[in-house]
């Protein structure tokens, strides 16, 4: 692998960058793989890297559809922050912050993993309790979180209007100071990058259409686009397609795909210092380092896959902006979109072991995925290593719905993830 | 946003309707087993394609219906009311 | 005539009227219908703005919508809009005009330094570098880069102006008002059709603005448009819409379109919105969005001075503006020689024509030759020199094996390009409509699409102006349904442009310092683009992503080709195989306020209130929002802070009597033959023995087995029962009780409806409520022993009819009075008369909450959080061990659900009396928990109880039922945890004994 670098790049100016290569091999798929990762997005590609790094398997294949990260990993807001209600979900996204707080340089990828905290404002008596909850349950758990008046609020986020004269004025604010974003698209690129370089191939271009098993059920590969794959066992990490790609092996999910959508404005001069969420109102809102305000959307209430939705869902969420920083009434929508967001019914995801021996699942994380990409890239892996789960994911199981053991982030916290 | 025709008022704004989630799925007595009712209360087939899924007309007439469309492309192919089974349009998107 | 360079007798501007604005401070004059490019360009002033990554000096390049450079800050104050087109923007006088991105000004900006460094600065250094040392990136590097990125600066005071919205329908909607715009519309309009004709341009005409030399029916295009115009104005079913682009293609056929109102007016009137969207179904479809033309890919082609051909004809002659003295034109198509006529008849020197093409020919090219302008076929441009200008063109012969010979340099102060028309696929791409390669014209062209749209005219690759006409006319008329449309006849017009390149010019030598600009604005070049394919971004998703190619705020209107063309090139591929990167809305930018319209402040959700909100008001009261209800949470008196209060108003209901606005409580009547039966199904209760005139408490679960919803419930009648729920759940609760009738249980004959707003409710409580009411009911006894808790009747008070049940959320002897809404206050006012001797007093919100929870009442929403069976909450009595079903039942029973272990509703008392617990502290086993640590559990609701003198709380605890006495802590956030008692919660009365009184 190439060692990226200032030095690096300065050494190649000189040679006029002729001298670098591709950041991942283009490989033609093997006849036969160990494990075989279905979904080329952040966790897949994750999951490939950290199984090769930590549990020493290299005879791994990652198979996509279409483009590495084109999925919700391309199409996400990129919030991240662990201060969920429940122990076992701020568990699991803990994991993940804390692999993030190192993730450029055990990637030698610069992913622009920013720490600029996330407010998340209460507008509401109840909010104020629902707030102060997570902020008891995640220090009693060890995750930083702070309660802030309005005033405290106004001083880590200067452009938020805390008159008490609006609709819904801002009574307050729970703070996780290591909370923030990164670039999506190199997360993904520096798992493809490093899982590469330890020697799995990863296969663009290429959709899973059968899984195969033998007569006692266990998974003996995968039919696809581009010809059969054996494989012993298959972590599917496939996001919205999830459900598609599990049906290939008799499996139903407790999933429901919908519309998410986002937005960013043309970009402007530093404005906006941290990311801020308000349920109540339906808003998020953060700057990229390029300037556009990053602003996230509800989702549509109908299952689809067309990676789109109705225009007053984001009409909504501006309304929403522009009440929350009316400074931001005159900027403009540059650019919006929609993924496809494959929801549970607790909103809580699945990283676990399936009925079909030999085949895993990583999926459900709905509107919260990218935020948990390396913690749940690194559960899957192990699950998938060892056939079991770690204690962090071992409540993730789909058995839940049906032991009635439900991790109920949305109805509990009605927060958005 | 999508246009709903409802068949009890004709076509409307989506914003007028609640979203019933996938259609024709009983619930089973209460003395059914556990995968059973796990079936019931969350499997879904989630379907990429011809879903035939549920309507409120909750600003409007306030009836559920059902209607078959295809979540490929959010075209509609049919609306029927609740209780009668579900016509045959193929897989056509 | 002002400025150096315009043009007199020549634009569509109104020469009698100047305008005078400031540029970067200094005055600027102009006239009516200039906008802020085409007044500077009439001083001879092509620098506008820097670019993004290396603040490159950069003047316009087109004159629309699509301009990537000339980015400009406009208006002051409130009204200042940073990254606005100086290409779009009308000027008016008076008006504010700053450029960005620059610092200390355009001329002379220190970020210029960028381009020095651009070697170690390739697409995607960032990705990187900037990792070591590890504290670094937030601190020092991130900064560093936020500062130098982003264009203008974002606004710093709230926006005065208004918006509007407006939601329409029609059979036909013409997105796009030029020739084939025009035409559709007209044809549609004549058939019949209700039609939307809109275009983002200040006036309908599309190409035909700039066109002076085809001729329609004989007439001049801008005489002809005018003409089609005043047909399509006196047709009562056509609307126009000029300052309006059609930006978003939504779901079957909803087009969002934003119309400009105020931003070109010096001095708008007040209630005029500055901008207004619509919202538009139609039934059909036509796109007639154009072709935009693209730029050529070459050294130095970003220096001011150097545009496309399309764009100086237009400041020609919309403007009346010569973009130069001495123009060199480079192209790959034959309507640039057009351009050259056309400037060259207004006395702009064209120095040559270099064409790309080996054997140029043509009426238009014969043409250019035989006014003596030097055309050098199979020419190509090696490098554009200058800086803040551009000041000549390096011009090189293309040889027969595709080389680059030597060159030679031309002087000039204006370079124009063209590299022929890229069709406007967006709106069309938007609806989710195939794209299909057109080998022939080298572009992609509209395919099949779900819904029903067309596309007509250029943006479907049709150039020359009749077949643009009749195409227009044939897709108005499809839409329409119409059978005979207007017919014209087209003369002089040019042959359509054959040829066209995309990609990176031919050049000699590798050119490895070379900056060959593929988006502009981003400082993407043609470098760049092949270092990501060299890299493994072999997606041109990937390369979009990898060099941000394509994702200024011009969305890669005039790069996204070229770089395709990059990329086939590089890969070997064909640019079918290579693929478009999707197109996403807006069109063009969207102000964010336009969105939100008049959903601002109060209008920003709707405000439900009580119906004696007012009274409320009247009496100082402070107010919350639950849900959209704003209600009434305190009555301070003067010098009371929220505690002092609450606490006089628990003494009045305890001690004497309060009065309470329940109104918001959902409330839904079930009527009908089997409406016991329906409450036995949906309710965990059994309600089969209710007498008529009972009430019992009503528990709610979902299938899932957990609570969702409490209220009482009356029986009034058999068939007949007065339904309430929780403030926030009367929505859901109806929601819930419909599907489930509807969908489930068709057998049964039940009827529900809301009557949340019809019946209004007035809560007395307190030992001395039924003095206070007893001499108000008309002739009904309401004496413990003829109306004993938990009982109703229906009578009059005042004459006013009445559903009197006789419940208690506060422990104390108490009515809930139901009334008409309307007649509400009047009934209010009398108790509040009637009261006024026994010390009643208005209480809130707060005051509820203690009360109920000093009797150990849990609120739904506040103990429970959507994991809660009825049994974690106390309420296990209340669900019925003999029906066979209700919903929730199958769940209750699984395992899980009944765990020992389970949180659990208890008391929780502070071991310091005085000290009230924070709700959502959690509880813990020791003193001294080191984290992280598990929870045994959390405070629900916590308050101080005047009743008892002391702190009460109410907390889930894991198996609380079966620890009570134990002791627990609660750590905070500073200071050592608290301990605490874990106790029955019932903490007042516990034997109900002023209930029943």
């Amino acid at each position: 692998m190439q060692k990226f670098s200032a030095f690096s790049l300065a050494r190649q100016a000189m040679g006029r960058h002729l001298g670098w290569r591709p950041q991942w091999r283009s490989v033609v798929p093997k006849p036969s793989y160990d494990i075989i990762i279905v979904g080329g997005g952040g966790h897949g590609l994750g999951a490939a890297y950290y199984l090769a790094k930590q549990h020493g398997l290299c005879n791994i294949a990652v198979v996509e559809r279409g483009w590495l990260a084109g999925g919700n990993t391309a199409r996400n807001t990129t919030i991240i922050r662990s201060n969920y209600l429940f122990e076992q979900s701020s568990s699991y996204y803990e994991h993940a912050l804390k692999l993030w707080e190192g993730l450029s340089e055990e990637l030698n990828y610069n992913v622009m993993f920013s720490q600029r905290g996330c407010l998340m404002v209460a507008h509401t008596v109840h909010d104020v309790q629902v707030f102060k909850r997570h902020v008891y349950a995640n220090r009693l758990n060890g995750i930083d979180n702070e309660w802030l008046t309005p005033e405290e609020t106004k001083a880590f986020c200067p452009p938020l209007n805390i008159s008490p004269n609006i609709r819904y004025p801002v009574l307050g604010a729970a703070l996780q100071r290591r909370a923030g974003t990164a670039r999506h698209d190199a997360v993904a690129w520096g798992f493809a990058r490093a899982a590469s370089d330890l020697g799995v191939d990863i296969i663009e271009n290429c959709e899973v259409t059968g899984i195969d098993r033998d007569p006692s059920g266990k998974v003996t590969g995968v039919q696809t686009t581009r010809g059969p794959i054996r494989a012993g066992k298959i972590g599917v990490s496939a996001a919205g397609h999830s459900s598609v790609v599990l049906a290939m092996a008799g499996i139903r999910l407790p999933l429901q795909v919908n519309p998410l959508q986002a937005l960013v404005s043309e970009p402007v001069k530093p404005a906006f210092p941290c990311v801020v969420m308000s349920n109540t109102i339906h808003a998020y809102i953060s700057q990229s380092d390029k300037g556009e305000m990053v602003i996230g959307a509800g989702t549509d209430s109908y299952v689809s896959y067309t990676q789109r939705g109705g225009l007053h869902i984001p009409a909504h969420t501006l309304e929403a902006i522009c009440e929350l920083v009316p400074d931001f009434r005159r900027l403009r929508m540059l650019r919006s979109w929609g993924g496809i967001t494959d929801n549970t019914p607790d909103r809580s995801p699945i990283t676990a072991k399936t009925s079909v021996p030999g085949l895993y699942v990583n999926c459900g994380w709905g509107t919260g995925g990218f935020k948990a990409t390396p913690g749940a890239a690194n559960l899957f892996a192990w699950t998938i290593a060892r056939d079991e789960p770690h204690p962090i994911n071992a409540p993730f199981t789909i058995e839940r719905f049906r032991d009635g053991t439900l991790i109920d982030e949305a109805a509990a916290a009605a927060v958005a993830h | 946003m999508l246009l709903i025709d409802c068949p009890y008022c004709g076509p409307r704004a989506e914003i007028e309707f609640a979203y019933g989630g996938e259609a024709h799925i009983a619930r089973p007595a209460a003395d059914v087993s556990e995968e059973e009712w796990e079936a019931f209360l969350y499997l879904r087939d989630n379907t990429k394609g011809v879903l035939a899924e549920r309507w409120r007309h909750a600003h409007g007439c306030g009836r559920f219906f059902n209607a078959l469309r295809d979540t490929r492309t959010d075209r509609f192919h049919a609306f029927y009311e609740i209780g009668t089974p579900r016509p045959d349009v193929g897989d056509a998107a | 005539m002002s400025g150096a360079f315009r043009l007199a007798g020549r634009g569509r501007i109104d020469t009698a009227r100047p305008v005078v604005f400031r540029f970067d401070g200094r005055m600027v004059r102009g006239y009516a219908g200039d906008t802020v490019a085409s007044a500077l360009l009439a001083e001879g002033r092509h620098l506008m703005g820097r670019s993004f990554k290396y603040h490159r000096p950069r003047g316009p390049v087109s004159a629309g919508s699509d301009e990537p450079n000339a980015l400009v800050g406009v208006g002051e104050g409130g009204r200042y809009t940073p990254n606005l087109r100086a290409t779009q923007v009308e000027i008016h006088d008076g008006m504010v005009v700053v450029s960005q991105n620059r610092a200390p000004s355009l001329r002379f900006d220190i970020g210029a330094l960028n381009t020095l460094a651009a070697p170690v600065l390739p697409a995607g250094f960032y990705y990187k570098t900037f990792m070591w040392p590890r504290g670094f990136w937030d601190k020092v590097y991130e900064p560093l880069i936020r500062r130098a990125a982003g264009l203008g600066r974002a606004p710093t005071a709230p926006d005065p102006d208004h918006y509007a919205l407006h939601y329409a329908h029609c059979d036909v909607l013409v997105a796009g008002g030029g020739p084939a715009g025009l035409a559709a519309a007209l044809a549609a309009g004549q058939a019949g059709a209700r039609v939307i004709l809109c275009d983002e341009n200040v006036e309908f005409g599309g190409s035909l603005l700039v066109d002076t030399h085809s001729l329609i029916d004989g007439l001049p295009g801008m005489t002809w448009v005018a003409r089609i115009v005043a047909e399509l104005e006196r047709l009562p079913n056509v609307q126009l819409l000029t300052r309006c682009s059609a930006f978003n293609y939504g779901p079957h056929n909803m087009v969002a379109l934003n119309q400009r109102l105020s931003d070109h007016l010096a001095a708008p009137p007040a209630d005029m919105p500055r901008e207004r969207i619509w919202q538009v179904r139609a039934r059909d479809v036509v796109l007639a969005a154009g072709a935009l033309e693209r730029v050529l890919v070459f050294e130095g082609n970003d220096r001011p001075g150097i545009m496309l051909a399309s764009a100086a004809r237009t400041y020609l002659h919309r403007y009346g503006v010569a973009c130069g003295r001495k123009a060199v034109v480079v192209t790959a198509d034959d309507a640039a020689y057009r351009v050259a006529l056309d400037l060259a008849e207004a006395g702009v020197k064209i120095a040559a024509i270099a064409d790309l093409r080996p054997t140029p020919g043509g009426p238009v090219v014969e043409a250019v030759q035989s006014r003596g302008i030097a055309v050098l076929p199979a020419t190509t441009i090696q490098r554009a020199h200058g800086h803040l200008r551009v000041t000549g063109a390096e011009l090189a012969p293309i040889g027969a094996d595709g080389t680059v010979g030597r060159g030679r340099t031309i002087a000039c102060d204006l370079v124009l390009m063209s590299g022929g028309f890229t069709p406007s696929l967006h709106l069309h791409s938007q609806a989710r409509g195939a794209l299909r390669f057109d080998d022939a014209l080298g572009v992609y062209v509209p395919g099949e699409s779900v819904e029903r749209v067309r596309s007509a005219g250029s943006c479907r690759g049709i150039f020359a102006l009749d077949e643009v006409l009749r195409d227009g006319v044939v897709a108005g008329l499809a839409a329409a349904g119409g059978e005979t449309g207007p017919v014209w006849t087209v003369t002089r017009q040019d042959a359509p442009g054959a040829g066209g390149f995309a990609g990176a010019l031919p050049r000699r030598g590798p050119g490895h310092l070379a900056l060959a600009f593929v988006d502009f604005q981003n400082d993407v070049t043609a470098k760049d683009v092949k270092l990501a394919v060299r890299e493994g971004f072999r997606s041109i998703e990937h390369v979009k992503r990898y060099t941000t190619t394509g994702m200024a705020t011009d969305q890669g209107k005039g790069s996204n080709v070229n770089a395709l063309a990059i990329v086939s090139d590089v890969l070997g591929r064909t640019p079918q195989e290579v693929g478009l990167t999707t197109y996403r809305p807006p069109y063009t930018p969207v102000t964010f306020g336009a969105f939100a319209g008049h959903a601002r402040g109060d209008q920003f959700d709707p405000l439900r209130l009580p119906p004696m909100d007012a009274w409320a008001r009247a009496q100082g009261v402070v107010f919350e929002d639950v849900g959209l209800w704003r209600r009434a949470r305190y009555f301070p008196r003067a010098g009371e802070d929220m505690a002092a209060a609450v606490a006089r108003e628990c003494r009045a209901v305890r001690g004497a009597a309060g009065i309470f606005d329940a109104s918001t409580l959902g409330k839904i009547e079930v009527v009908g033959p089997d409406a016991a039966e329906f409450m036995n199904r949906f309710y965990v209760n059994a309600w089969t023995k209710l007498s008529i005139g009972k009430c019992r408490y009503g528990l709610v679960c979902r299938d899932s087995g957990f609570v969702y919803d409490d209220g009482v419930v009356g029986r009034i009648a058999t068939d007949r029962f007065h339904v309430t729920t929780t403030t926030g759940g009367a929505a859901g609760v109806l929601n819930m009780m419909e599907d489930y009738l509807q969908t489930e249980w068709p057998d049964l004959d039940v009827w529900l409806t809301s009557i949340t707003e019809q019946w209004a409710v007035i809560a007395l409580q307190g030992p001395r409520a039924r003095d206070i009411l007893a001499p108000l009911v008309d002739g009904l006894d309401i004496s413990a022993g003829a109306m004993p808790h938990m009982t109703l009747r229906e009578g009059s008070i005042g004459g006013v009819p009445m559903r009197l049940f006789r419940v208690s959320f506060t422990g104390e002897l108490g009515y809930e009075i139901n009334v008409p809404s309307r007649q509400a206050q009047a009934v209010w006012d009398r108790v509040w008369q009637a009261g006024a001797v026994f010390g009643l007093m208005p209480y809130g919100t707060e005051a509820m909450h203690v009360l109920r929870a000093e009797k150990g009442y849990l609120i739904v929403g506040q103990e429970t959080d959507g994991t809660m069976t009825p049994g974690d909450v106390g309420c296990g009595w209340a669900v019925s061990k003999v029906k066979p079903d209700f919903v929730g039942k199958r769940a209750l029973a699984l395992p899980a659900m009944n765990a020992p272990d389970r949180l659990q509703m208890v008391g929780v008392l502070t071991d310091d009396p005085q000290e009230v617990l924070e709700e959502g502290m959690q509880l813990v086993t020791a003193a001294e928990t080191p984290v992280p640590a598990s929870a045994e559990g959390h405070v629900t609701s916590s308050y101080f109880s005047p009743a008892l003198g002391r702190s009460i709380a109410i907390a889930m605890v894991k198996g609380g039922r079966s620890r009570m006495g134990a002791a627990l802590y609660a750590p905070r956030l500073e200071g050592p945890a608290l301990k605490v008692t874990l106790v029955d919660p019932v903490f007042y009365d516990p034997e109900g004994a002023r209930l029943n009184d």
